[in-house]
């Protein structure tokens, strides 16, 4: 067992650890996790992998992720393994894949588009690009996933 | 087919089916009756010859039309959501024509009514009925879709048409040569589009010269308001003007199209000729707008 695995599994009674987040995400990362200010949270940056080169890597107790969480970081860390701990074992363990629709998680970045002048859920799509891009299904605009700001 | 929103959710096939259908009615093989059948036209961004089209497309169904023109006596002006205005329509008419500024308007609208909508135009997006009557005039003069090539001319950064037409032909696999000044040139995703289609294009400074080799060249007009010095907007405006006597060596099926309204950009002297071809297209306009309209009634 490597190190980082002994630290996040033995680290945390009962919680989340999310790992293998590409190294510099970790910042979008605890955006898109609605946390209350008073949990405990361990936060692991540039840390060696064999998996993806450089890391980053978060643990949080006593929390479990909504839906919307783990889609939203799927999108933005689609690399990333969600491990859920239960009394200091590995309960459930996930590799996180950018989802083909992505639904009410997104706001398109065009100020003409629909989305952003009536109450709609945003709707986007994976393009077939080779590079990671979405296409809003209202404006049918194509964007980097690196542009587009999740909600909050 | 339930609505007709983007040029993206046809397949070559539904293309190819409308194109037919288009033809029937022109020639009369099919005479779609559209008595007590009601076309909302909601245009909350002025237009006339799209308008029109849709107008006469419906009138010589023998069906009828409610007009909304601008948002000024419209309910939104009471501050009643733009869905209950779509809802509210929705009881009076039998399909809903919509054009907006607002991007992605007319997809919405599909989502809220019950009733066909027809997208004609929102924004910068989509103008899918241009398009189909675009491709609709390229078929019968060229008698295919298929491996043409195709000048696009003009203002290519900012007209909708000239994007539809590139996306549409590419399924076609066409070859395409573009010509504009350098700031008004394809935007990059078209233009990306294409490549990973494997549809080949190459980018021109000025028309003269290069135009001989082509099966269609489609004018849009250069907007002098697009350029900040109107001092650079005269050096190059003769670079994108059409006139008769760059036609000498072009193909025997050459023909020149335009969505019009056309400024200054195709010089009169070219309407005298047989490659001049902007006035049918418009006609055409309204045989393929009867197809839409019948093919989403049901009626054909």
């Amino acid at each position: 067992m490597s190190q980082v695995k002994q630290i996040k599994v033995n680290a945390i009674k009962n919680g989340t650890v999310i790992d293998h987040i590409t190294a510099g995400k970790i910042r979008k990362v605890l955006d898109i996790l609605h946390l209350e200010g008073n949990e405990v949270v361990m936060v692991g940056m540039n840390l060696f992998s064999n998996k993806i080169g450089r890391k980053d890597i978060v643990k949080i107790e006593n929390k479990e992720l909504s839906e919307f969480e783990v889609n939203s970081i799927a999108l933005i860390a689609p690399e990333a393994t969600l491990i859920i701990i239960k009394d200091f074992e590995v309960a459930k363990k996930a590799h996180l894949q950018l989802p083909e629709h992505i639904e009410d998680i997104i706001n398109c970045p065009n100020p003409k588009c629909i989305t952003n002048s009536e109450p709609i859920i945003s709707k986007f799509k994976l393009t077939d690009d080779q590079t990671s891009q979405v296409r809003c299904l209202y404006c049918e605009k194509k964007y980097l996933i690196d542009e587009v700001k999740i909600k909050k | 087919m339930k609505n007709l929103i983007s040029m993206r959710d046809l397949t070559t096939k539904e293309i190819m089916h409308l194109m037919e259908v288009a033809a029937k009615i022109e020639n009369g093989d099919i005479v779609p009756d559209m008595q007590r059948k009601l076309a909302a036209l909601l245009f909350f961004e002025p237009s006339t010859r799209t308008m029109f089209s849709f107008d006469t497309a419906m009138k010589r169904m023998n069906g009828d039309t409610i007009i909304m023109s601008g948002t000024k006596n419209t309910s939104a002006k009471k501050g009643e959501s733009f869905a209950d205005t779509l809802q509210t329509i929705a009881q009076y008419s039998d399909i809903i024509i919509m054009r907006s500024p607002i991007e992605g308007s007319a997809r919405y609208a599909s989502e809220v009514v019950d009733i066909p909508v027809v997208n004609a135009g929102d924004g910068a997006n989509q103008h899918p009925t241009q398009a189909l009557l675009d491709l609709y005039s390229i078929i019968k003069t060229q008698g295919s879709l298929e491996n043409l090539s195709i000048g696009l001319a003009g203002d290519l950064r900012f007209g909708r048409t000239v994007h539809s037409l590139a996306q549409a032909m590419a399924m076609f696999g066409a070859n395409f040569k573009f010509f504009s000044p350098s700031f008004l040139q394809m935007p990059q995703y078209i233009k990306d589009d294409l490549k990973n289609s494997g549809i080949k294009f190459k980018e021109y400074k000025d028309m003269d010269g290069n135009i001989s080799d082509l099966d269609i060249l489609y004018v849009t007009r250069i907007q002098k308001e697009r350029f900040a010095d109107p001092e650079d907007y005269e050096k190059v405006k003769g670079s994108y003007i059409l006139e008769k006597s760059m036609l000498s060596d072009v193909k025997e099926n050459f023909k020149v199209m335009h969505p019009l309204p056309r400024v200054d950009e195709i010089n009169k002297d070219v309407d005298n000729t047989k490659f001049a071809y902007y006035f049918p297209q418009a006609k055409n306009g309204v045989f393929t707008r009867q197809a839409i309209i019948s093919m989403l009634l049901g009626e054909v």
